[in-house]
């Protein structure tokens, strides 16, 4: 895997990563049509839209957990599609990082939380147990998890604890790229702030760029650089956050804009 | 139904070849677990029926056969095994390791070393190593072709964090050859460094999971461990009570209600031999040598 050797800095001016109109279909039905972007070194990327528009189906294509149908995804110019299993699977432990909506989903329930950090330091050869163990409890501080508690297990933690706990297992190889799939899903108000704030810090201080998918107008706002809006399937308007949220062209974002509650 | 209703070895001939078709697979493939059409055996499931069907497999009417469990020759499962194949079989059957062609044992490899010519065949319950960190035998099988083994650590790491070193003691996993992690059954971990480069060819046959694997002789494993926790074979820190032996796995016996107990060799043969070369240990009766 030298193509991917950490020593090469990723090149300013080319994209990170490079979507060509990716297509997924469910049997007749369209999960997601012609998908187009560009993300760059450091930026975030909000994918917006209703249940149902294709957002997750896109991620999911992306990040190779579904076979896509058509289309290419170019990975600091690899063909991510065109890849064998392993070279993708490795990418996907080291290079690129998944965080799911539900933590259940991306942590081993059974396992400490220091196992749940160490297990992608492990899978790519890490065989000192001081180190893992000192990189993991430096993780859980990074997340604001005491690290006392580093030998609890997930069950015993909060839901927004969990959640912190899942980005710091993912975050932990240095990853470059990150998809998010509502990360802030399903957590109370004050505990989806903290987590936002962390999740800001953390993309700046480490230089990532990210995917992330919401159907939160406001996530999108504070972690966006630039917004796609898709429905049924199709990305119907593109532009920088503010834009796009400020001055919404198509008529269907500026129903989305204009369904948010106002407190 | 009279014993000369069943074929040698109570299989019948196709069934015998197409479990010898895959041991041959997992000899060429160490470590690798080959998928077999299991048969059901007249046994329970956990009584080792993968390993009845390996050694059926394997054995021709000139072998001598022993079987143990536990290190024991003289134990339920051990002579339910033995008594099968001397009715169907009819061949000879030992309790000496010298002097068997064919050994199945459960949970232990004996004491004495193997040598060329002889098959271990073990009975296996859970083949597949990952098994209690990734439910998902697809995921497993998976992860066993792309040599994604990470997992195994996070096992031994959760180990360590919780009891201060690899509390793991028997069915110890092991690499082999550098390539795929093995289940070597659930023998003590003290075994473990006998696995490699043993003269015998090692057989190990999972019936309930319909799973055969394989170490040819002189095969190189290897337990997993970490650098700073490296892998440690371990035994009760006794001599045998009965043949003084200070290197063999000891078993613990519990001799009265008071706290009395005694230690005892395992692998009953090598204390029987040991004895009758006139070894004795703490609690030997007296007349004896």
């Amino acid at each position: 895997m030298t193509a991917f050797d950490r020593t090469l800095t990723a090149s300013a001016d080319a994209p990170l990563l490079s979507v060509q109109d990716l297509t997924k279909r469910y049997g007749r039905r369209i999960g997601c049509e012609r998908v187009s972007f560009d993300l760059w070194p450091g930026e975030v990327l909000g994918i917006v839209g209703e249940s149902g528009s294709g957002k997750s189906t896109l991620l999911g294509c992306l990040a190779g957990h579904l076979a896509a149908d058509e289309g290419q995804i170019l990975y600091r110019g690899h063909d991510i599609l065109a890849m064998s299993e392993p070279e993708r699977r490795l990418l996907s432990r080291t290079e690129w990082a998944f965080v799911h909506q539900n933590p259940r989903d991306g942590l081993r329930m059974g396992v400490s939380a220091g196992g749940n950090v160490g297990e992608r330091l492990m899978a790519i050869g890490a065989r000192n147990y001081g180190a893992i163990r000192n990189a993991a409890s430096d993780w859980l501080t990074k997340v604001e998890i005491d690290p006392g508690r580093i030998d609890d297990r997930p069950r015993a933690f909060s839901g927004g604890m969990q959640q912190r706990l899942q980005i710091a297992r993912n975050l932990v190889t240095a990853p470059r790229l990150v998809f998010m799939d509502e990360p802030t899903g399903g957590l109370d108000v004050s505990v989806q702030a903290r987590l936002l704030d962390l999740l800001r810090g953390l993309v700046r201080d480490m230089g990532l760029s990210v995917v992330i998918v919401t159907h939160d107008l406001a996530v999108a706002r504070l972690l966006a650089d630039r917004l796609m809006v898709m429905k049924d399937g199709r990305v119907i308007e593109t532009g920088l956050t503010d834009q796009v949220l400020d001055d919404p062209q198509a008529a269907y974002t500026q129903l989305l804009v204009s369904s948010v509650l106002q407190v | 139904m009279t014993d000369a209703a069943y074929n040698f070895a109570y299989l019948d001939e196709a069934t015998k070849r197409m479990i010898r078709r895959a041991l041959l697979k997992g000899l060429a493939i160490p470590g690798y677990q080959v998928p077999f059409a299991s048969r059901e055996m007249p046994m329970p499931y956990g009584w080792g029926t993968g390993g009845v069907q390996v050694t059926a497999a394997c054995l021709t009417p000139g072998d001598t056969l022993k079987v143990i469990d536990q290190g024991a020759d003289d134990t339920t499962n051990a002579v339910s095994i033995r008594k099968f194949f001397e009715r169907t079989a009819g061949v000879a059957t030992t309790e000496r390791t010298a002097g068997a062609s064919v050994i199945q044992t459960r949970h232990r490899i004996p004491e004495k070393p193997l040598t060329e010519g002889q098959i271990l065949v073990y009975q296996v319950p859970i083949p597949e190593p990952l098994r209690f960190l990734e439910p998902r035998e697809s995921e497993t099988r998976r992860m066993h072709a792309l040599e994604e083994y990470g997992l195994m650590h996070v096992k031994l790491y959760e180990d360590v964090a919780r009891h201060g070193a690899i509390a793991t003691s028997y069915a110890y996993p092991v690499r082999v050859e550098g390539r795929y992690v093995m289940d070597p059954s659930p023998i003590p971990k003290f075994d473990n460094p006998k696995l490699s480069g043993m003269a015998a060819i090692q057989l190990f046959g999972a019936g309930r999971e319909q799973r055969v694997y394989a170490l040819p002789p002189y095969s190189r494993v290897v337990s997993l461990d970490f650098e700073d926790h490296p892998f440690e074979p371990t035994k009760a820190d006794h001599d045998c009570d009965l043949c003084g032996a200070s290197a063999s796995y000891l078993d613990e016996v519990i001799t009265d209600d008071a706290g009395g107990r005694m230690f005892v060799c395992s692998d009953t043969d090598y204390c029987a031999g040991r004895r009758a070369a006139g070894q004795r240990g703490r609690l030997a009766p007296e007349g004896e040598a």
